[in-house]
């Protein structure tokens, strides 16, 4: 990789992305120097071994229509949709299926309502046979109110399902020590939750979610609780690699607006983080010089 | 004879297979999976695995989902 604090002068570049290049280099901490090398080569996503330019993952579930599916999907800009299987229906034959195949998004199978390891391994299973994935959001549950993560099974599950060759991505708890097992355990990625979900109550430990970046290698996909756009912000501010939410788009008043809402709060966050924000302050900085104050 | 599908009694023919039970019960769906006895049966032995009396069977698709 080329150092990126190097000046390249090989071609003009246009966008705001890049104005002022050399400028900002300077005095460049070694550790933001990755950061700026990624926001150049247009800062991919690289999740399982796959590219995605999109760092929002919209969930299906609570969808008003295929209609507003559809839309949302559109704005949303997403590249990779969770679904799940469930006892068939005829009437219902391939509705949602039609929708997401048009939108030509990649499809992530989930373990949702899953309580052990042995029912989680299952659907996998049986996912990775009906669409020909070995993706898998794996959501071991254990707890019916607050639908929390059952860590021991979750990552019995996880250990069980790496070794049959799948490509795991574990929602999990924001437990940065449960995060690095799972990683260790050989997950493509670690899903931690914000908040219950469906609850909307956003990141409610913004501390353990840094923490748990810190912790692992892996992508981290904030996963549950994002109730609004900077919820989704915050999250990709903290270091989240992505943001993967259902409710706060399915369940909007304006499903289709609040897609563009949160793809648009992926993006500022997103950016904001490859920025470096400045250091909180207990008082002022003025940012205006006093030098040169006339004495009035 | 007589299995359970998706939790229901069923009747099905003496010598029906996954195969069958599929296009009768998911018609028109492309992605199925089939668990029989809690293993799944992979799409290529539909044809060939044939039901037995008491087998439970879960025939799965798609649908929306978190």
């Amino acid at each position: 990789m080329k150092d990126p604090r190097a000046p390249d002068h090989s071609q003009a570049r246009g966008g705001p992305l890049h104005a002022g290049r050399e400028d900002r280099t300077e005095g460049l901490t070694q550790d933001l120097a990755p950061a700026l090398a990624r926001e150049e080569a247009g800062d991919p996503f690289v999740l399982g071994g796959e590219t995605f330019t999109s760092r929002l993952l919209l969930g299906t579930g609570g969808v008003p229509s295929l209609e507003a599916l559809e839309a949302a999907v559109h704005a949303s800009g997403t590249q990779l949709v969770t679904v799940a299987l469930r006892r068939v229906e005829a009437s219902a034959a391939g509705s949602v299926m039609q929708v997401l195949d048009r939108a030509g998004v990649r499809l992530l199978p989930n373990t949702a309502g899953c309580h052990t390891a042995r029912e989680a391994v299952r659907t996998a299973r049986l996912a990775r046979e009906a669409f020909g994935t070995d993706w898998v959001k794996l959501e071991v549950i254990g707890d019916e109110r607050t639908l929390l993560p059952d860590a021991v099974e979750l990552l019995d599950a996880a250990e069980e399902l790496v070794a049959e060759g799948f490509t795991v991505l574990a929602y999990t708890t924001d437990d940065p020590v449960l995060g690095r097992r799972l990683a260790d355990a050989g997950c493509a990625a670690v899903m931690p939750l914000g908040s219950p979900i469906g609850s909307g109550l956003g990141i409610r430990n913004p501390h353990n979610v840094a923490l748990l970046r810190e912790a692992v290698d892996v992508p981290v996909v904030l996963d549950a609780g994002i109730g609004t756009a900077s919820d989704a912000a915050l999250a990709m501010e903290l270091g989240c690699d992505a943001v993967l939410l259902a409710s706060a788009v399915t369940r909007a008043r304006d499903p289709e607006r609040m897609a563009l809402a949160m793809r648009q709060a992926v993006e500022g966050g997103r950016l904001a983080r490859l920025a470096g924000r400045i250091p909180r302050r207990w008082h002022a900085e003025a940012s205006t010089s006093f030098e040169g104050l006339p004495a009035l | 004879m007589q299995v359970t599908v998706n939790g229901e009694t069923a009747e099905l023919a003496d010598g029906a297979t996954v195969a069958d039970l599929v296009a009768h019960r998911a018609p028109g769906h492309d992605r199925v999976a089939v668990a029989r006895n809690g293993d799944v049966v992979p799409r290529s032995s539909w044809a060939a695995t044939a039901l037995t009396p008491g087998d439970a069977l879960e025939v799965l698709a798609p649908t929306a989902g978190g």
